[in-house]
């Protein structure tokens, strides 16, 4: 196959405003991915020279992973998947600490698979009495306030959790000043840096910082768990001596290389990347409002991911207008409990009081262009009008 | 006291907030309605158009058997 060959992909590209689901693989990724599975197969841990080579390209790897999310080499393990960062580095951060420290903390807009292992964890550690997970408010644009989650750390809290910025509507946390306040009571931090990485600095301050390469343009099945040298962690599963004793089982060494090719490269264009789709974000979120009556734009105006604006319209059944904006070849997803298997709507958008149904997340690739929000905003008031005409409003 | 029920139990959203809108101008200004509703996101919805929409969330009213109600002023 040629690798060069992009034609195809970038022509179903097009309309495609699901960033924050999963980036498209960076073109960067996929020459080093090629030429990985021919150079860095053989297995890491032996010592004969393919083997060497795989280790040298393995670390070269984390080297560049490290000096980005600002931690030493050694602090960066390579896990399969985000999700995979976040439950071992919330079981092992919390299973290292002392038996009396039980409680979690997390803000009420954390990705599901935070909240998940934190529920799983304070069942696993409190027995049946009921999980301990003190879940710390948030406001109408989906932030926390520093003072509220300072407050809600005790002296048996276990683990602390906090995203970089949301995966939903793209408020920016106040990572900083909450790592000084857990720092104070010395309560390990987990930061959930899968929104942020590749896109913009990561704030200093975090005990644990997880991420997932395919949303910076990197391969599926490549999750970044970075433990500082400071803090605790101690395994909750079975004995292995891959990555350091954190993560069971064969690297994946190619996927490795590709998500950190794809990752220096999102680095070097990150600041003209940001420019370029907070203006194309900036003219949805202006025109959104100005084409079409009852909308709501949610989350941060300012302070919030360059890429990605949320908004809910009244009246409007959420999984109608995803497939209305698929039939006109626009790829978005949407919080509404209309879309999903579930009844509840999203978490976050009940937690920060906005309407959940209706909605639409749009979040920019890197290929966006700007005709195709043009057309976009083209289409969505005449597909909101129509749906709403249907419901008899 | 409130001035209209609306039954909106099985309804999914955003078919009890539809309900409302179109209902509350059957209510005088100051008037309340209780709107049933068993959907999780009409905890959240009527509170939202509320504010959207310039009227009033008078807060939770009295359950109708397992479904929870809502009420809703018409301010204008």
């Amino acid at each position: 196959m040629d690798p060069t060959r992009t034609d195809g992909a970038a022509q179903s590209r097009q309309g495609y405003f699901d960033a924050a689901s999963t980036e498209p693989l960076h073109p960067a990724a996929r020459d080093v991915w090629l030429a990985a599975i021919d150079d860095g197969w053989a297995d890491p841990a032996r010592l004969y020279g393919s083997a060497r080579r795989a280790r040298v390209l393995l670390d070269n790897a984390r080297e560049l992973v490290a000096a980005v999310i600002g931690s030493k080499p050694d602090e960066v393990s390579f896990t399969s998947s985000g999700t995979q960062a976040v439950q071992l580095g919330m079981l092992g951060t919390a299973r290292a600490r002392d038996r009396s420290a039980a409680g979690i903390v997390a803000s009420a807009v954390e990705h599901s698979s935070v909240l998940h292992t934190a529920r799983h964890l304070a069942m696993e550690r409190t027995g049946q009495t009921g999980p301990d997970v003190r879940i710390v408010e948030v406001d109408r644009l989906g932030r926390v306030d520093t003072a509220a989650f300072a407050a809600a750390l005790t002296p048996d809290t276990a683990l602390a959790c906090l995203q970089t910025a949301n995966h939903e509507v793209g408020t920016v946390q106040p990572v900083e000043a909450v790592a000084d306040a857990c720092q104070a009571r010395t309560v390990p931090l987990l930061v959930d840096a899968a929104q942020t990485v590749g896109r913009q600095p990561v704030p200093g301050g975090w005990s644990v910082l997880t991420a997932s390469a395919h949303k910076w343009g990197g391969p599926p099945g490549v999750g970044v768990l970075a433990v500082g040298r400071k803090t605790r962690w101690r395994s909750a599963l079975p004995e292995d001596e891959r990555e350091g004793g954190r993560v069971p089982g064969f690297e994946n060494v190619p996927g490795v290389l590709a998500a950190a090719a794809a990752l220096r490269a999102r680095v070097e264009e990150a600041d003209e990347l940001a420019r370029r789709h907070r203006e194309l974000i900036d003219r949805i979120r202006q025109e959104v409002p100005r084409r079409i009556p009852d909308v709501e734009v949610v989350g941060a105006p300012v302070d919030r991911l360059a890429h990605l604006v949320t908004f809910s319209c009244l009246y409007v059944n959420g999984e109608a207008l995803v497939t209305e904006l698929d039939r006109a070849g626009f790829a978005v997803n949407s919080g509404s409990s209309c879309t999903a298997s579930t009844l509840r709507p999203s978490h976050v958008l009940e937690a920060m009081g906005v309407l959940t149904h209706g909605n639409v997340r749009v979040s920019l690739s890197r290929d966006v262009s700007g005709d195709d929000v043009d057309r976009f905003l083209d289409v969505l008031p005449e597909v909101v009008a129509r749906l709403r005409s249907e419901a008899g409003m | 006291m409130t001035d209209l029920d609306l039954d909106c139990r099985g309804k999914r959203c955003p078919l009890p907030v539809i309900e409302l809108a179109k209902r509350i101008g059957d209510v005088p200004v100051g008037g309340i309605i209780r709107v049933i509703a068993d959907d999780p996101a009409a905890a959240t919805d009527i509170p939202a158009w509320c504010r959207m929409r310039e009227h009033e969330y008078a807060g939770p009213g009295e359950p109708e058997a397992t479904a929870p109600s809502y009420l809703v002023r018409r301010i204008r």
